[in-house]
């Protein structure tokens, strides 16, 4: 195999100027329109820092406090603008740390370009100090990775990571920068990546695909839309409406396509999955067509295979085909961008309405309510519950902020019971499921979204993964809204543990420090409640309050998220109690 | 059910793609049988030859995933009677096999093999077919006192007609590099 590096084409310069290599890293960014970066620096990145203090009126660098900080940061930021989000990162261990967020954004489709120093290249593979195998370690997480050499490779590379980044199926990529190339000179000129021979991220879509597909909604008895991240990514909001409004489509959302429709819509039916709702769970099994546009079918929808929606027949619009039947087999494959797909199909459908079939939900949500929801919401007596938390603050910000959410049973709640009116307003980590995520990734979607009142809702556990970046708001000034659910337990598996292990509470309480008192030593204003009574106005207070606010609400200790359908379990069998 | 599958992946002349391939197989815990990588006709493009032992679900999960890789240009999977293949085997054998009275000359012609070099303590045998073929002389050599023995990875050419360019034009038609939402 040939081992050179990427062809730079040799042409003559035009309006060429001769610069280093990290200042060739920032003027690619501001090309690709960086506004933003999140980074910490370190040896084998301190040319591209250095280059940074002459451009600091440009491009507006976040010093983080952990590298897992800098690339959650990036994904909350891209999540929000739909812009790629940037991170920076020195060698080795700078580099491993940035490690869980590319993950995350991998299996989350969310565009992300990190930039990594290396160790200078006649070390490369030496172990010198501060040498990882990243290009290794980070090759089965991103969606490409490469690594530069020369400082002559730098405007290709960027432009290629950019262009690769945030097209077709968005997700992470990494450019490890070696640190002779950041220090050397050439002639530099940028051209935006607009094509790359073996790569094509938009199938084209096949009419008859879409023929069929309308064929089938026009016969549909009992048709249920499954609404997904891919809606967001493509900006298909209306466009889905415009479908699921023409032919009377009940719409279903899974956990990351939240925020794309309003939940006050007449048609909305509520969340998808593990700990959704339970309408649009049990009609899975009833429906005679499933519609899924821009999800992929994943194990926390759609629990036991072998029992899943085997009724209805299969529309699935999915931009990656790797997606198309792997888990769930369709009887129409749309292989395209989702915003052409629903174009195209709205035209073909017939105008339609399904009241009975909606009135079946609402008769299912009824029983929701009954069981869980009332008593979720709107309790009386004993501890905080956290959904009453979520209720008021969903109240009292119209369904309009954004929520960022950390992972385990508060994650859960607020997907469920904020109402989200507007949209790409919900940021959580789904696939990975990653804790700690939150608070890092609800700096950058503010920074992504100064306009927006961005609230991280965040479990005592999750908080302290990635604590330090209390840090970062302080410095940085981040008008970051925080919200603590404190139930002093890893609540998530302590519900596991109680209704399948047999209440075996091993490893999952946890002594907590004073969160007030950390918070005041970050210089970030706080409060802690733990009575229904003071609730409402300290929830006011941390809203309106102008800059970043710490709230810990002490919440009932052994709470569990209702409904739910155990692991491997078909969605019928979701469960509305213990 | 596990069947031996033959995947010919064309990609680009580029570093690291081998990594890229066999880490989307060692998550499935797919093994490898046999792996080949060459140039081909069209400059500038690679083909790897895969072969694996697997269920057809999983090796077409396993193409497709191909496929996603940014310097991959097309990915196939091919059952047994879909591909012309070969492998190439060398036996290495002391010469004094052949001042014995064997009838090794003759093994070696019987069996479509030919000797490749003959030095004074040792001769090399070449043989191509499939498995089975190499295998058997194997079998038929290794009594006789075999030194050192080799096998290489499969080659193998698809039996349709398509040229490899042709291929990359069509794959250009069906996909996009970008998005027009203009024409819906
Ligand atoms: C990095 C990481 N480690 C472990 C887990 C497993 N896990 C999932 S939820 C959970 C408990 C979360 O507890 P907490 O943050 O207090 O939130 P709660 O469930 O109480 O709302 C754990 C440990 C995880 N998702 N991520």
């Amino acid at each position: 195999m040939n081992t050179s590096t990427l062809e730079v084409e040799e042409k003559p310069k035009t309006n060429a100027q001769r610069i280093s290599g990290s200042e060739a890293v920032l003027r690619c960014l501001l090309e690709e329109g960086v506004d933003t970066i999140f980074g910490y620096p370190g040896g084998a990145i301190m040319p591209i820092y250095d280059e940074l203090y002459k451009y600091m009126d440009k491009l507006n660098h976040i010093l983080v406090r952990h590298e897992q900080g800098a690339s959650h940061a990036a994904q909350g930021y891209a999540r929000v603008t739909g812009k790629t989000g940037v991170c920076f990162a020195t060698s080795g261990p700078g580099a491993t740390n940035l490690i869980t967020g590319i993950a995350d954004a991998q299996i989350d489709s969310t565009p992300l370009v990190a930039i990594t120093g290396q160790v200078a290249s006649h070390l490369l593979g030496t172990d010198a100090f501060q040498e990882t195998d990243v290009m290794g370690i980070s090759m089965p997480v991103t969606k490409w990775n490469y690594q530069v050499t020369k400082a002559e490779e730098i405007p290709y590379a960027i432009a290629r990571a950019f262009y690769i980044a945030n097209s077709g199926r968005p997700g992470p990529v990494l450019i490890d920068i070696t640190k002779d190339a950041q220090f050397s000179e050439f002639d530099f000129e940028y051209e935006k990546c607009t094509k790359i021979r073996s790569y094509h991220p938009f199938p084209v879509m096949e009419s008859a695909s879409v023929d069929a597909a309308a064929q089938l909604i026009n016969e549909a008895k009992k048709p249920m839309l499954l609404v997904g991240h891919g809606v967001l990514i493509s900006k298909a909001q209306s466009e889905l409406l415009a479908l699921a409004e023409k032919a009377g489509i009940p719409m279903a959302s899974t956990l990351l396509g939240l925020s794309a429709v309003p939940n006050k819509h007449p048609q909305y039916v509520g969340m998808l999955g593990m700990h959704g709702n339970y309408a649009p769970n049990i009609k899975t099994n009833e429906c005679d067509l499933l519609i899924a546009v821009g999800m992929r079918f994943d194990d926390r929808v759609t629990g036991d295979l072998n029992t899943y929606a085997k009724q209805a027949k299969v529309i699935h619009i999915e931009i990656d085909p790797a997606e198309v039947d792997k888990n769930v087999k369709s009887d129409v494959a749309i292989v395209c961008d989702a915003k052409a797909a629903l174009i195209a199909l709205e035209k073909k459908v017939e105008q339609n309405s399904h009241d009975e079939w909606l009135a079946e939900f609402r008769a299912l949500d009824a029983i929701e309510f009954e069981k869980v929801g009332e008593a979720d919401l709107h309790p009386t007596s004993g501890e905080v519950k956290m959904a009453e938390v979520i209720r008021i603050i969903s109240e009292k910000t119209k369904g309009e902020a954004v929520i960022v959410t950390d992972v385990g049973q508060h994650q859960m709640i607020a997907s469920r019971y904020y109402k989200f009116e507007d949209t790409r307003c919900n940021v959580t980590s789904g696939g990975l499921g990653t804790m700690g995520f939150a608070l890092p990734a609800a700096m950058g979607a503010k920074l992504g979204r100064l306009d927006k009142q961005v609230i991280a809702v965040i479990g005592d556990g999750g908080f302290q993964m990635t604590i330090q970046e209390l840090g970062t708001i302080f410095q940085s000034k981040i008008g970051v809204k925080v919200l603590i659910l404190n139930n002093n337990f890893l609540g998530m598996v302590r519900q596991w543990q109680e209704l399948f292990f047999d209440r075996r509470y091993s490893f999952t309480e946890m002594t907590n420090p004073d969160f007030q008192m950390i918070s005041k030593g970050y210089g970030i204003p706080c409060n802690k409640v733990d009575k229904r009574a003071e609730l409402e106005t300290a929830i006011e207070v941390f809203l309106e309050h102008d800059g970043p606010y710490l709230l810990e609400v002490c919440v009932e200790k052994e709470g569990n998220v209702f409904p739910m359908i155990p692991t491997g379990e078909s969605v019928s069998n979701i469960k509305l109690e213990a | 059910m596990e069947k031996q599958y033959t995947m010919s992946v064309l990609t680009e002349d580029k570093a690291g793609l081998l990594n890229n391939l066999t880490i989307i197989l060692t998550r499935r815990k797919i093994n490898i049988d046999s792996l080949n990588v060459s140039t081909t006709e069209v400059k500038g493009i690679s083909r790897f030859t895969i072969v694996v032992t697997t269920s057809k679900d999983k090796v077409d999960n396993c193409v497709k995933q191909f496929r996603k890789l940014i310097d991959v240009l097309g990915a196939f999977v091919y059952e047994e009677d879909e591909v012309y293949y070969q492998e190439l085997a060398l036996y290495k054998v002391p010469t004094s096999v052949f001042l014995n009275g064997n009838k090794i000359e003759t093994l070696v012609r019987n069996n479509g093999a030919r000797i490749l070099v003959i030095e004074a303590d040792h001769i090399i045998i070449e043989k191509t077919g499939h498995m089975e073929d190499t295998q058997d002389l194997y079998r038929k050599l290794e009594p006789l006192g075999l030194l050192e023995f080799v096998r290489s990875g499969r080659v193998a050419i698809s039996k349709s007609k398509r040229k490899t360019e042709a291929y990359i034009k069509e794959l250009e038609e069906t996909r996009s590099n970008e998005l027009s939402i203009k024409d819906y």
